[in-house]
């Protein structure tokens, strides 16, 4: 065992205490530009790199990587990050009028924790050189994706319910895997995602069976709500592996540890028994256990649906983006109110000026801390 | 209490209670809070915002319980028994009025706490260390909202200056006498034993102590309308709350007796 | 970049008395007074921490990975730095 990384109350140079620390510090640092990584060439670096996956080591921000692999990263973590603000909106529908007050605070807790998680994982993207003010610009004008789930609107309180039960597992099924991604910045922000994320799952359930047990016209409500999630929660996962562009090599990377088919029957077999605890049916026919896979089988996924919504033409892609770039826009005077009395502050008190991010030295100066 | 009770813009019980006001404002200002989410001008700040929503609406059902059953009292009653005061009510509008209206509630709601939890109220003791948080977020965003750039100085200002004519009622005394609450009240009368006058002081303190390190102009116009001192309290309600309400109830009062 | 983009901080939580802070992750604020505000409302909301030190990003200087050897390498070959390197006789105690 190598030191610990301790820092005593006094200690002012944190930095340099951790970095001499050395094990299991994962810490910020300027870099020199790409002069400073001429140690062994291409090849060797590659071969470093290849093995220290191969060996289930985790990959740190300041390690070498090749392009494709801090793309696919940057690409993947950006994603998710804007599928967790985007996804605020459908529920933020509902939280001013939530039935009862205890609701009301289950739904606003879980609607913050998904700022929550969208600040994790941009921050996990910033490791790799991306400002977030980049990222949210590539969300705001279409460059960047979020998951199209969240383009489909809720229409009822039980929508709600249907979006912790079915999105939300949905999404900790992929994700459960995620925790042990050859990414450490991204794994990391994961296991804390997880862990919070199990509430939310179980919240969307207790709401489900609160309104299935309730009065007919309850669970009516509850039905429907689930007859128009569970087709979009099964296309969460992706189109079928034999048509997934970038699936293979993820998974050679260990970015991704299953495929989308795994995971979607792993879904499947998940929901059929709750669905039945829930007293609700699942709206597919074909729906039936395999005794020899020992796997649920379930009928076609309309993929026509999956590729329109994708393309821009789902219920609420225009409403989403536009509430997002509106919220974006209205704030910029006051993100540039905080930037300006900080800055006079720090003229006040003869210290530099902030010379971090916002001067524009670049992103890449600035690799955070994991 | 019936359901007819809590339909009844003045009855007997829990709506002569000076703890129904606290509970109000809570829930109110609460939700005008979550009004905010996915929309905060920046993603740190979603937290915040819903930080002090959850508190708010944690102090709202812990003084709820006490009275009756808490959605009876949310959900079932009208716009003229909610006793809220007229600040909390008013809408959102930018980053910058939420912020004022927070800084003048928080600031009262810290110290009429305070008195409270020294009088023994349980409740006060656990909520006061969170009404302080509120009000010091509330305080650093005024500071650089008023000391920021010209134009989030134009909009703190037109905030403080819109908004100083609600903070009035904030003193006029709960319990017995004051216009929330009823001579013959029964039960441990916390807010009667409140000195107002000192709440008045130690706020008008605070508040313009904040608003002129931000470089803003404390008003001098009168700290209550035409009609408006007391009304909240006395269920005389701004346009914007009965649609506030309609949208909070509608769901619940759709589905009667409906558990959720 | 423009100028209503705030830097990166460093999040460090002492999850409770009598542990160290630990990197918890980052966030981005205006000054040090918001994003200690910032981090505790993003950080410490299931209870996480006893308290919070935020750290500019930019003000961290680490080790380069590829001076792995030189750093850390040479700490390798001392292990008469570690108790387990001493026998000691049976029946020893309080040593």
């Amino acid at each position: 065992m190598g030191p610990h990384l301790t820092i005593e109350p006094n200690d002012r140079s944190v930095g340099s205490a951790a970095a001499a620390a050395g094990k299991g510090v994962e810490m910020t640092s300027v870099l020199l530009g790409e002069g400073a990584h001429v140690a062994g060439s291409q090849a060797d670096q590659l071969a470093a790199f290849d093995s220290a996956i191969a060996a289930d080591e985790r990959i740190e921000p300041r390690d070498w990587m090749p392009d494709d692999y801090r793309k696919t990263l940057v690409r993947q973590m950006a994603q998710h990050a804007h599928s967790e603000i985007i996804g605020m909106q459908p529920e933020a529908n509902w939280i001013t009028r939530a039935p009862s007050l205890r609701r009301k605070a289950i739904l606003m807790a879980k609607v913050q924790d998904e700022a929550g998680h969208g600040l994790y994982l941009y921050s996990a993207a910033e490791t790799l050189g991306t400002s977030r003010e980049e990222l949210l610009d590539k969300l705001h004008s279409g460059r960047q994706k979020y998951s199209s789930i969240f383009n489909y609107p809720t229409l009822t309180w039980a929508d709600v319910g249907a979006i912790g039960w079915l999105v939300d597992g949905a999404a900790i099924t992929n994700q459960v895997p995620i925790c042990r991604c050859s990414y450490g910045p991204y794994a990391r922000a994961m296991i804390r995602i997880c862990k919070e994320e199990s509430f939310h799952q179980r919240q969307g359930f207790e709401l489900l069976l609160a309104l299935s047990k309730g009065t007919e016209e309850q669970h009516a409500m509850a039905q429907d709500a689930v007859d128009r999630w569970w087709w979009p929660s099964l296309m969460m996962f992706g189109p079928p592996d034999d048509e997934s562009a970038h699936s293979a090599r993820s998974m050679g990377w260990k970015i991704k540890r299953h495929s989308n088919d795994e995971l979607r029957q792993r879904f499947v077999d998940i929901c059929v028994p709750q669905a039945e605890a829930l007293g609700l049916t699942l709206p597919d026919p074909d729906l039936s256990w395999n005794e020899e896979r020992e796997h649920w089988d379930f009928g076609p996924i309309d993929w026509e649906e999956f590729r329109q919504v994708l393309q821009g033409n789902g219920p609420c892609n225009e409403e989403r983006i536009s509430r997002r770039r509106q919220a974006h826009e209205e704030g910029a005077w006051v993100r540039e109110a905080a930037a300006a009395y900080a800055a006079k502050k720090a003229t006040k008190d003869h210290l530099p000026r902030d010379g971090g991010v916002r001067d524009g030295d670049k992103a890449e100066a600035t690799v955070s801390a994991r | 209490m019936t359901r007819s009770d809590a339909r009844a813009p003045y009855g007997a019980g829990p709506l002569d209670s000076p703890l129904l006001p606290l509970a109000d404002d809570a829930l109110v200002l609460s939700h005008r809070l979550g009004e905010w989410a996915g929309h905060a001008p920046v993603l740190e700040e979603e937290l915040a915002l819903a930080n002090i929503a959850l508190d708010l609406l944690g102090h709202a059902r812990a003084l709820y319980s006490e009275l009756g059953d808490e959605d009876e009292l949310a959900y079932l009653r009208e716009e003229r028994a909610f006793r809220n005061c007229q600040l909390v009510e008013q809408a959102n509008g930018d980053f910058a009025r939420t912020m004022i209206r927070q800084l003048f509630f928080s600031a009262y709601q810290e110290l009429l706490y305070t008195q409270l939890a020294a009088l023994g109220h349980p409740l006060a003791t656990k909520a006061v260390k969170e009404c302080e948080y509120h009000r010091d977020h509330a305080e650093h965003w005024t500071l650089r909202l008023g000391d920021g750039t010209e134009e989030s100085h134009a909009r703190a200002q037109r905030a403080t200056d819109s908004l100083w004519r609600f903070t009035g009622e904030l003193f006029l005394p709960l319990g017995p006498g004051g216009p929330g609450g009823t001579p013959e009240l029964d039960g441990p009368d916390l807010v009667g034993a409140v000195d107002w006058d000192a709440l008045r002081r130690s706020w008008t303190d605070r508040v313009t102590g904040v608003l002129d390190a931000a470089t803003l102009t404390v008003p001098t116009t009168e700290q209550h309308g035409a009609w408006a001192a007391g009304a909240g309290r006395q269920g005389l309600h701004t346009e914007p709350f009965g649609r506030m309400l309609a949208e909070m109830q509608h769901l619940h009062r759709s589905h009667p007796g409906a558990s959720w | 970049m423009s100028s209503t983009d705030w830097p990166l901080w460093e999040v460090f939580v002492r999850s409770r008395r009598g542990l160290s802070h630990t990197h918890a992750g980052s966030l981005h604020a205006p000054d040090a007074e918001m994003a200690l505000r910032n981090a505790r409302d993003l950080y410490t909301r299931r209870s996480e921490g006893v308290s919070v030190w935020v750290v500019p990003s930019h003000q961290i200087t680490a080790s380069s990975p590829d001076e792995k050897d030189p750093f850390f390498g040479p700490a390798g070959d001392k292990p008469y730095r570690h108790p387990t390197f001493y026998e000691v006789p049976e029946g020893v105690r309080n040593l």
